[in-house]
């Protein structure tokens, strides 16, 4: 349903290499945790997989075609702030996408349309939590359950692809362990694709059913530009229940 | 006591106080210099005293001019309140359209962000003779000037606002599958409304100057033009209510402004307590 293929893909700017030899082949459904030292390249990586920018070579297939050149439904995205929009109550931030989906000149729905939106909203707060904040701004919110509310806003496209930077990252500790079994509840209900951002590996290995590790393995002292970060360890846990269901569902014998 | 003058705070009485202070003596002083120069003189006319400031104010307000059957005060008010109107609302309309393409779309940002950068430092006051020749001298050219000389300050700075909204909610907005379109009604419009209501709120005072001093030129009603027009017979009864009852206007269109914000856009106010 959403299998990614990164084939070599590099990504240098002017005077520097951030990402080189990016290879990775990941099934459908798996959820990979992104972690490795700041500056190496992990959040690059998550807006290449986003098209906030291209890869200056190699390529990446979603499904076997062509990442599409701009961000798009089909590929849900939680940022670490600013994730849902202020001037929206929560029950409006999440009906967005239907809205923009259902009347493209307006971007807005009326009446019947508009409550069975709302319906259909109130499934996905009741499921992150939120029912009782439907009517709140984003402001008046704590920071997880701002998180919350992106996350609910991401489903209601129903992505195949849900990228997280460092979604968790400004949380505290007990809101954290929340969020990890709602976000988990969520994939297994779902099964998307999940990329993760994160500084935390035991975060990674917690969540994911498979780690990326960034690193460079390659440094010039001389130009610290020179050579980038790349794929260090593709780990998938194969001791994790879900992998089992993944792998079972692979065209051919993992490698 | 012996706190620091930074940490000694006042009480709300306090605060009307020492509000109403510069404003008590301000009246005390002229009512002083008004009553020596009276007594010195009873005919002068450059300070003259509170009674026959109200006199004339009853005047201006209540009786029909005998020239053209108006009551002065209020043709005045209305002729310039129409012309400030239409111009801010004129210049509103083309701040937020240029203001949001600008920011938002790189190719009319590379298109027209040069061309207004420079059209907003030609000062407006330059080009009035060609705005009259242009337009003539009825209401378009002093609707013009001030559009003239405040939109480029309304698109500059939406411009500026729109493009300091973070990546991420546009980014998002696109996942959720907005189109441009959508993008502009659902994200961006919403969020630079209360915006251009602040900077018009600060170009007010820059609306109102454009204003009377096209109606100082060439007018036949309004505020501005009265206290020009009176200005020859030395009618600082006239002018000194005229200058107060603008100033009150201005402090109104600014007191507005804001309540709007506050009423239209109750999100700006949330979880800042």
């Amino acid at each position: 349903m959403s299998t990614l293929s990164v084939r070599n893909v590099w990504m240098e700017y002017a005077d520097q290499v951030v990402l080189e030899r990016v290879n990775l082949e990941i099934p459908s459904g798996e959820f990979c945790a992104l972690v490795g030292p700041s500056g190496c390249g992990k959040t690059t990586f998550l807006r290449l997989l986003l098209s906030m920018e291209r890869p200056t070579r190699g390529t990446i297939l979603l499904d076997d075609a062509p990442l599409s050149a701009e961000p798009g439904p089909g590929r849900g995205v939680v940022f670490q702030k600013y994730s849902a929009f202020p001037h929206l109550t929560v029950s409006e931030n999440v009906i967005l996408g239907l809205e923009f989906a259902g009347s493209p000149v307006l971007g807005k729905l009326f009446g019947a349309r508009r409550r069975a939106a709302l319906d259909q909203a109130e499934t996905i707060l009741a499921s992150v939590g939120l029912s009782g904040a439907r009517d709140k701004y984003p402001a008046e919110l704590s920071g997880g359950m701002q998180q919350r509310l992106a996350i609910a806003q991401t489903l209601v496209r129903k992505p195949k692809v849900l990228l997280m930077d460092e979604p968790f990252g400004a949380l505290d500790v007990g809101t954290k362990a929340q969020m990890y079994e709602l976000i988990l509840a969520l994939w297994r209900e779902v099964r998307m694709t999940v990329f993760m951002v994160t500084h935390d590996l035991k975060e990674g290995f917690s969540l994911a059913t498979r780690v990326l590790a960034f690193d460079k393995v390659r440094l010039d002292p001389d130009a610290p530009g020179a050579y980038g970060a790349t794929v260090t360890f593709n780990l998938p846990l194969d001791e994790k229940a879900e992998r089992a269901d993944i792998v079972a569902k692979l065209p051919f014998a993992p490698v | 006591m012996g706190r620091r003058i930074i940490n000694r705070r006042l009480g709300y009485g306090g605060a009307i106080f020492w509000g109403a202070l510069p404003f008590l003596a301000f009246v005390m002083l002229y009512a002083t210099f008004s009553a020596l120069r009276l007594a010195d003189n009873p005919g002068d006319k450059l300070l003259p005293a509170f009674s026959t400031i109200g006199n004339t104010i009853l005047r201006l307000a209540t009786v029909p001019d005998a020239r053209t059957g108006g009551i002065l005060l209020w043709v005045d008010t209305e002729a310039s309140l129409m012309r400030l109107g239409i111009g801010l609302a004129g210049a509103s309309v083309l701040g937020l359209i240029g203001g949001i393409a600008i920011g938002l779309i790189p190719y009319l940002r590379a298109g027209l962000s040069p061309v207004v950068a420079v059209i907003s430092m030609v000062p407006p006051m330059a080009i009035l003779p060609i705005l009259f020749i242009v337009f003539g001298l009825d209401e378009l050219s002093k609707v013009m000037l001030i559009i003239i000389g405040v939109a480029p300050f309304l698109i500059r700075d939406l411009a500026m606002k729109v493009s300091d909204m973070p990546i991420e909610l546009l980014i998002k907005a696109q996942t959720l599958g907005a189109s441009t379109w959508q993008i502009v009604l659902r994200v961006v419009l919403p969020q630079v409304a209360p915006k251009l209501v602040d900077a018009i709120r600060l170009s007010l005072g820059a609306a109102w100057l454009f204003l009377i001093s096209a109606e100082a030129i060439a007018a036949t009603d309004g505020l501005g033009y009265r206290i020009f027009l009176v200005r020859r017979y030395l009618a600082m009864d006239v002018i000194l209510p005229y200058v107060a009852w603008i100033t009150l206007l201005a402090f109104a269109m600014d007191w507005v402004l804001r309540r709007f914000n506050r009423l239209c856009f109750p999100w700006l106010q949330r979880g800042l307590s």
